[in-house]
């Protein structure tokens, strides 16, 4: 894409086009006779007709389109980045996130840690894991990052409480485990782009 | 002699066209090194062999391809390190090394400092063409601290060439695994390196060579430092923390005399506590090596210290009546002079039972030869030494850095050795075929260093009484010996069948009797070795050889005779082309003995400094005053190699020092570190601030850490020495004060890494015929201890560890480090 459209920073040579609004009223009784005209004209009820016309449609057309928030909220887009979620593997049960460490290094605010450790099936497990959403900027580094779409950004936006930190253990944000049936797959950052399988190499395989 | 650095000779050599000067003699890998450059190479390490198995050096050296680990620098020689075919190779290599290697790189410890991940991304491995089945391969502890992942392994055989060329354990080998056989496609196809590595990688894996699944070694680590890839670590260590995570802090180890460098690598203790916490100890392997001490003695900080005023000042009045501060040598060069400050202006006495012996020794050293230090170090004698003796020193115990060296001169300069002990030892003869290991009996050193003098010395230079004294042990015997000897004899024997006389010659066996002189040394016979066959042995060791190097230790500096063995040695430097080198008993040793004046004994009120006392500072948490441990405080230490090496403190400390005590009690500077430049230039020290002191090695391995004391030459006469009483050996049950191998000190004791118990350490044989559990009875007391085996121990002579101060082990020993015992079972 060529960026010279973005480089003209001189307006006054771009193609605009002048709206007819007339002439300005040059003295003070052309301005009294122009308030007059408009405060007449009746373009008031035009206005307040329109408005009317769709009080009534929302009243009785069925047509509202207030949202009754906090009972009712609007979709968000998948790229929106509000509280963390750790996800499980559909199949086990088991938290996806393996330890790696990336999210801790990439965050740009470092306000992620974690405690990890050998485990008894002599895998590396996630003893311990926070953020502190006091720090978070929300940049969906970690996100991105994530090899395993462990973390990701939910859809909570609502951080209002008493205290952050209610938000900020791996048990806060992880599926429940009751709820793995509801669990969202994530298209924000760092999700597998459509077409990742054209773009990768296969190794082979002696099996 | 080694003090004049020998100069050698150079050489100009070109690499991709630009002109470097190198060592003769030395490979080209290590040149380039040297010379700052990169040539890709995994299986190699600087002080070891080259063991070839990942063949990615391939070079091409004046229109020939070479590998830079095992081909030598020629005059003029032209180097190329890239061509086509030769990066056609290492990609091969590269691809195949990735063949099955797990991709969960994220869990791997090693990730981020991974050499195969550098490689990989280095050689542009973006593809993979190569394929076949991958063998199952199960995760095994090796010992009590080596965890092994034979998935991760690329079998570089990185750890069983340090184990062999350096530690001398040789603990781990290859063996076969049993994996799929390569598509026979694969040799026409695939470039002829790579396929050769992979058909032996794809057959080996690493085991412990003793054939059980334990390796029994001395858990010193270092095959950990050195796996480029995740396949070893710490037992400890596994999935904690990633590389990128921790904080690296230059330090020096602390424990035994070695000076090793080390790093400490620290993050915060967990998501609650975030104090910071040593997770592991690190090193630079190509440069230095280090002991279990070393590596898994790193947390045993004072965590619980707090500025308790009252405790403040109680110690301030304690040392305002003290008579006597006993202390050991787990102190830094600061801290000493410090001690010794307060000496002068408050008349106290300092007692060191671990270092006052070290210090006589030294001066009569310096009386005999004039030097006021020894003449070597063990990196001088890796480095050039190709005979080396060790005498009164219980290597695999006492100085890791003298084994190492002692193992390393075999192995890599086709060394020979001598190894006298009272204590029987198998893993020394293992060093190399030609180490010689005498077994004496206790009183008999004087007569080791006496062989040393019949063996090296130029005779014309020795005092005509010691020459006689020597000759006098030689006797020359006639013996009659009988001989097979084979003869023809000719007969006359009349054919049958012809009629006719026929000569036929026949072989007959004969035996002969024959007269012989013999002569015999009776110095080998007394030392424990076999005369007849000594000679042809030390011919053999000597063939060749040009460098001499001599390792003393611990157990002359506690010899009843100790002033006339450093005779001996310095008659011994001043007559034979030996180099010296000599052990300090422990940690900073060394420092202490230069700084300090020592008393003789203690008396009246005393202050402990991590010792018994009747007040008692501590770095280990359990005393009437807390202080820095060594991994918390700033501050110089000397070691073996007579260098001043600066370290750091790793973790917070948040109580009193003993500057601060200083403060009080005559004036100090604001900062311990400030003593750092007082130090007496007198002894070798150099007026150089703390910051100043520079903490590196250049890429050629020279040690820049600190710098060298200096020391002092005097030209003396030759000393005047005594004979040795021969008949003056310890008898019956004796006891050999020597301390498990990563044992030195509490502070090791304290570390959760190390596990030697502080018990009896016997033979096989002694410890099942004396038991479990044994009271060892001293003239002037006793302690009672578990028995336990040490497989690698031979002999009567049973060890009794001093690593726990509260013990008063050296009380118990007085003067000597051998003393005739009554062992009651218990």
């Amino acid at each position: 894409m060529s960026l010279e459209q973005f480089k003209n920073r001189n307006i006054g040579t771009q193609n605009y086009v002048a709206l007819d609004v007339g002439k300005p009223p040059k003295s003070g009784l052309c301005q009294f006779k122009q308030v007059v005209k408009r405060t007449f004209k009746g373009e008031l009820f035009v206005g307040l007709w329109v408005t009317m016309k769709a009080m009534l449609k929302a009243l009785f057309g069925g047509d509202m389109h207030t949202i009754q928030y906090p009972f009712e909220k609007l979709p968000i887009s998948p790229r929106y980045r509000a509280i963390h979620d750790m996800l499980r593997l559909l199949e086990s049960g088991n938290y996806r996130c393996i330890g790696c460490g990336l999210c801790e290094k990439i965050c740009i605010s470092n306000c992620i840690s974690m405690d990890t450790r050998y485990d008894e099936n002599q895998r590396k497990e996630v003893s311990e894991y926070t953020i502190n959403f006091g720090r978070c900027i929300f940049c969906g580094y970690c996100a991105e990052v994530c090899p395993e779409l462990a973390i990701v950004h939910g859809p909570r936006y609502e951080n209002a409480s008493e205290q952050r930190a209610g938000y900020s253990l791996f048990e806060d944000m992880l599926t429940p485990i009751d709820k793995l049936n509801l669990q969202q797959e994530y298209d924000g950052f760092g999700a597998v782009s459509p077409n990742a399988d054209e773009n990768i190499k296969k190794t082979p395989l002696a099996y | 002699m080694s003090e004049v650095q020998t100069v050698d000779t150079m050489i100009t050599i070109k690499i991709d066209g630009i002109e470097y000067k190198a060592k003769e003699g030395e490979y080209i890998l290590n040149a380039a090194r040297a010379n700052d450059i990169f040539i890709p190479a995994i299986c190699y390490l600087t002080r070891c062999s080259p063991t070839l198995a990942c063949r990615i050096c391939l070079v091409e050296a004046d229109g020939k391809q070479v590998y830079a680990c095992n081909a030598k620098v020629k005059e003029g020689m032209e180097v190329t390190i890239d061509t086509p075919t030769i990066l056609e190779e290492r990609r091969a290599i590269m691809e195949v090394y990735d063949v099955n290697h797990p991709l969960q790189c994220g869990v791997c410890d090693k990730s981020g400092e991974c050499e195969l991940q550098n490689y990989t991304l280095e050689l542009g491995i973006d593809s993979q063409s190569y394929m076949i089945p991958d063998t199952k391969r199960e995760t095994t502890n090796w010992s009590s601290v080596l965890h092994y992942d034979p998935g991760l392994c690329i079998v570089c055989e990185r750890c069983t060439t340090v184990c062999k060329d350096m530690i001398g354990d040789s603990a781990i080998t290859t063996v076969k695994r049993g994996g799929a056989e390569l598509d026979k496609g694969y040799k026409e196809s695939m470039p002829k390196d790579a396929y050769a590595m992979w058909n032996k990688l794809q057959k080996s894996v690493i085991a412990p060579s003793n054939g059980t699944g334990e390796t029994n070694c001395s858990d010193c680590g270092e095959c950990i430092a050195v796996c480029p890839v995740g396949a070893l670590a710490s037992r400890d260590f596994v999935y904690t923390s990633n590389a990128w995570d921790l904080k690296r802090i230059p330090a020096v180890a602390a424990h035994s005399s070695d000076g090793a460098q080390i790093y400490y690598e620290v993050k915060p203790t967990s998501i609650t506590d975030r104090t910071e916490k040593i997770y592991r100890i690190t090193n630079e392997w190509n440069y230095v090596s280090l002991d279990g001490s070393a590596r898994f003695a790193y947390d045993f900080q004072n965590t619980t210290a707090t500025k308790d005023k009252a405790a403040f000042d109680a110690a301030i009045e304690a040392f305002k009546k003290a008579e006597t501060v006993r202390f050991n040598a787990m102190i830094t060069n600061e801290e000493a002079m410090m001690l010794q400050t307060l000496k002068e202006k408050m008349g106290f006495k300092l007692y060191n039972p671990e270092v006052k012996a070290f210090q006589t020794f030294l001066n009569h050293y310096k009386a005999a030869s004039g030097n006021s230090l020894w003449t070597t170090d063990t990196d001088a004698i890796m480095k050039k030494s190709d005979f080396v003796i060790s005498i009164g020193a219980a290597l695999r115990n006492d100085s890791p850095a003298m084994k190492y060296a002692f193992n390393n001169v075999q192995k890599m300069n086709k060394g020979a050795g001598l190894y006298f002990h009272p204590v029987g030892d198998t893993l020394i003869p293992t060093f190399g075929k030609t180490v010689e290991v005498f077994t004496h009996k206790v009183g008999h050193e004087e007569l080791a260093l006496y062989l040393v003098l019949d063996l090296f010395a130029d005779k014309e230079k020795l005092p005509s009484n010691v020459k006689e004294y020597i000759e006098s042990f030689k006797k020359s015997e006639t013996k009659t010996i009988t001989e097979k000897v084979e003869k023809t004899i000719k007969e006359m024997v009349l054919n049958e069948e012809t009629g006719e006389e026929e000569e036929v010659s026949k072989k007959v066996k004969e035996e002969v009797e024959k007269e012989i002189t013999v002569s015999t040394n009776g110095l080998v016979d007394l030392l424990g070795g076999d005369s007849a066959t000594f000679e042809d042995t030390f011919a053999k060791m000597m063939k060749k050889k040009e460098n001499f190097s001599m390792m003393l230790g611990e157990d002359l500096y506690y010899h009843e005779k100790a002033e006339n063995i450093a005779k001996l040695v310095a008659l011994v430097e001043a007559t034979c082309d030996i180099d010296v080198v000599m052990t300090p008993p422990k940690s900073n040793a060394l420092g202490v003995a230069l700084i300090c004046e020592l008393d003789d004994a203690q008396s009246g009120y005393t202050i402990g400094y991590n010792e018994n006392g009747d007040f008692r500072l501590s770095a280990l948490g359990d005393g009437d005053l807390d202080m820095p441990a060594m991994n918390q405080q700033e501050g110089t230490l000397c070691n073996i190699g007579k260098r001043v090496l600066p370290t750091n403190a790793a973790v917070e400390y948040e109580g009193y020092e003993l500057n601060d005590l200083m403060k009080v009690l005559v004036g100090a500077p604001e900062l311990t570190i400030d003593w750092t430049q007082t130090l007496p230039t007198n002894r070798g020290f150099k007026s150089i601030a703390f910051d100043d002191l520079p903490n590196s090695f250049d890429n050629d391995g020279t040690d820049n850490r600190g710098y060298r004391l200096e020391i002092s030459n005097v030209e003396t006469e030759l000393p005047e020495i005594s004979k040795c009483d021969e008949d003056a050996v310890l008898e019956g049950d004796i006891a050999y004060r020597c301390n498990p191998a990563r044992q030195f000190n509490d502070f090791t004791d304290k570390s959760h890494e190390i596990f030697e118990a502080f018990a009896l350490y016997a033979s096989t044989e002694k410890a099942a015929s004396l038991g479990e559990k044994v009271e060892v009875v001293f003239d002037n007391g006793s302690i009672t201890l578990d028995v336990i085996a040490d497989e690698k121990m031979t002999g009567d002579i049973v060890k009794v560890p001093d690593f726990k101060a509260a013990q008063g082990v050296y009380d118990l020993f007085g003067t000597s480090r051998y003393k005739t015992v009554t062992l009651r079972k218990v």
